[in-house]
């Protein structure tokens, strides 16, 4: 945070309209239905000034604080994934004509680029793992066209919740890469660094001030305040070898018996690829939309294929959930699937907790011992 | 390129092989080329229902025509059966890793099948008998459930008169007339002799056929890397991102089909993946 600038708090507003001004739909977090969201915000006064939010296993609650800070909170259900990923999208349209002769064409996505304020470390780790998934070895035309657009205001995160691991996958809770803007918000304002060319270009746009030292204290201090209130960890960074030398494990057949398969895990993870594809045809039976949308693998239809269930039971699939994101994940794209926003023990209904589970299983140390 | 657009096709001819098996030869009307090779697979599009994917049999052959033989299990096949020649559907592809057909010159090849007459291995007697020279000799173990299931009948009797074919067959259940062996695939590995140190095996079918022929391989004799399996999963996007394929860590569509023994076999045959 050397170079940090300082951004007077009313001069927030500025950075909104100036990436407004650029052609951004901005978004950023919004109280909504008693959760932070991501939605569209023209306001600062829209921000969740004031409100922190409270998580434990199977509980999320926003409570009424006296700070007039606008991110004393850790996150809401959804992190930036819906921005990029879209939880349904169409990919492409076909019509039939009279004689037969069908004609496909591509739905290439038209809408304006977003710009994010209040991104998470943690929602920025699980980015740079979609994006080796969605562009990497083949690249997926939708999810790169949101992307190219995404600006990127993260905001280091100085409230974890209860529920937060991220100094134990090693990605948070400062957002060290992958952001255009980065603050850090004191009391007075906010401490701003620039990631990339197009965050300088908007900096350059702000009414900046020079920061103090003490000012970069302040804001070091509360990120590593942060990372020490957390209490929760992974067993290991790296549990491949010990869930795959556990496949038999009875804990298997035990957190079965809690599991409700609801998939909220998945559709809380910031890193779950999985979709389901499905084609819809018009009423009049000529044309029809082949469209995607978020799937689970504790979903039935996951595995099936001829009739056959291969995950038939919840055992089996709390088993897949676990090795891929813990195991897997390391041969697929080198590091693990986790990056402790913990988001799927809050949503969980029944709280289940995964670092409790991989403990179970792999041992206090990871290392595997049954 | 769009990876998940499809192109159009037309069906040139359409033959029913069994009640529920049936075979498409298609024409992309795009007129442009279409490479593949032995053992991948395209998705095939039925309007206003879906996607399925489908092994390729043969293809780029003198007329020009893509083969696929389909069983109707579900919607999509199942209303592909009934579409007639000068009707339309989808394709994209080709997906996913094929056959070691160059790894495999100059050596003897056994190809294991099970279930109906397995459509990725015949792709690969197709490369084969296509390019006899390149190859030792080639034996064929099909096992089907029962007798009556099997398909290309009189083609296994045409590829057993070629030079240097063997074609054993067994079936679960004999019918009048059968005359392969009852038993399974597995009891077949007694009856053939094999020059292990320079044989590849390829192998295709339920899973538990393969587990067994593969182990009875190795007993042969045969190096675990000269084994090779083509896998099935649920396939939604066929390149990498749907997430239903994964086998463990390996996406079945693209890192697949086909898997040498050695980096399958931690997981195969184990239930729930
Ligand atoms: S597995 Fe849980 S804690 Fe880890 S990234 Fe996904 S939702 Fe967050
Ligand atoms: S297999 Fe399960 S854990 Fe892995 S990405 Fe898909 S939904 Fe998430
Ligand atoms: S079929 Fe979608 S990942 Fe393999």
């Amino acid at each position: 945070m050397k170079h940090a600038a300082f951004l007077p708090r009313h001069a927030l507003q500025i950075l909104l309209d100036a990436l407004s001004g650029e052609g951004y739909r901005v978004v950023g977090p919004r109280v909504r239905d008693g959760a932070i969201l991501y939605e569209e915000l023209r306001d600062v006064a829209d921000l969740p000034a004031g409100w922190r939010d409270e998580q434990q296993p199977g509980q999320y609650r926003l409570e009424r604080t006296d700070t007039q800070r606008s991110f004393a909170w850790a996150h809401g259900p959804q992190g930036i994934k819906p921005l990029v990923f879209r939880p349904r999208e169409s990919l492409w349209r076909v019509h039939r004509s009279a004689d037969g002769r069908m004609a496909f064409s591509a739905s290439i996505p038209q809408d304006p680029p977003l710009a994010v304020i209040g991104a998470r470390a943690c929602d920025l780790a699980a980015l740079e793992l979609q994006d080796r998934h969605f562009l990497e070895s083949i690249r997926d035309p939708s999810y790169a066209a949101h992307r190219a657009g995404l600006f990127i205001v993260a905001v280091h995160c100085t409230h974890p919740a209860s529920t937060c691991f991220c100094v134990s996958t090693g990605d948070g809770p400062r957002a060290g890469k992958g952001f255009d803007l980065a603050l850090s918000e004191l009391d007075e304002g906010y401490l701003i660094e620039v990631g990339s060319e197009r965050g300088a270009h908007i900096a350059r746009m702000l009414p900046l001030q020079l920061s103090s030292d003490e000012q970069r204290e302040q804001a070091e201090a509360e990120i590593a305040h942060a990372a020490a209130l957390q209490t929760r960890q992974l067993p290991g960074t790296n549990l491949r070898d010990s869930l795959f030398a556990n496949l038999d494990h009875p804990r298997w057949r035990e957190v079965a018996e809690r599991c409700l398969s609801c998939g909220n895990c998945t559709s809380v993870c910031p890193t779950c690829f999985c979709h389901a594809e499905q084609d819809l045809p018009s009423l009049d039976g000529q044309s029809a939309e082949h469209v995607r949308q978020w799937d689970s693998c504790f979903s039935e239809g996951h595995s099936t294929i001829h009739g056959i269930v291969i995950r038939a039971e919840t055992g089996q699939r709390y088993r897949q959930w676990l090795t891929h994101k813990l195991g897997s994940w390391h041969d697929q794209y080198g590091r693990s699937g986790c990056v402790g926003c913990g988001r799927c023990i809050t949503w969980c209904p029944v709280g289940i907790d995964l670092t409790e589970e991989a403990r179970a299983i792999c041992g206090p140390n990871g290392e595997g011992a049954t | 390129m769009n990876p998940y657009l499809p192109r159009e096709a037309e069906i040139v001819e359409r033959i029913q092989e069994t009640p529920t098996v049936f075979t498409l030869r298609l024409r992309l009307t795009d007129g442009q080329p279409y490479g593949f090779e032995a053992g991948q697979f395209n998705m095939l599009y039925l309007h206003g229902v879906g996607e399925v994917p489908i092994s390729i049999v043969a293809g780029g052959e003198a007329d020009g025509l893509l083969t696929h033989t389909i069983r109707a299990v579900g919607r999509v096949t199942r209303g592909m059966m009934a579409l007639r020649a000068g009707e339309r559907i989808g394709l994209r592809g080709p997906f996913g890793r094929g056959w070691p057909l160059a790894a495999a010159e100059g050596r003897e090849v056994v190809v294991v099948t099970g279930g109906l007459g397995c459509a990725p291995s015949v792709s690969i007697i197709h490369h084969i008998l296509r390019h006899r020279e390149r190859y030792g000799r080639l034996t064929i173990l099909q096992g089907v459930k029962h007798a009556d299931d099997l398909i290309w009948r009189t083609q296994y009797e045409a590829w057993s008169r070629q030079p240097e074919v063997r074609v054993l067959l067994v079936a679960d259940v004999a019918s009048p007339g059968w005359q392969g062996a009852v038993g399974r695939v597995t009891a077949l590995f007694d009856r053939i002799e094999l020059d292990a140190a320079h044989a590849i095996a390829m192998l295709c079918g339920p899973e538990g056929m393969m587990l067994a022929s593969a182990a009875a391989l190795e007993q042969l004799g045969l190096a675990a890397g000269d084994i090779y399996l083509s896998m099935e999963r649920n396939m939604q996007c066929a390149v990498g991102h749907c997430g239903h394929c994964q086998f463990g860590a390996r996406f079945v569509c693209r890192d697949g089909p086909v898997f040498a023994w050695p980096d399958i076999r931690d997981l195969l045959g184990v239930r729930g993946f």
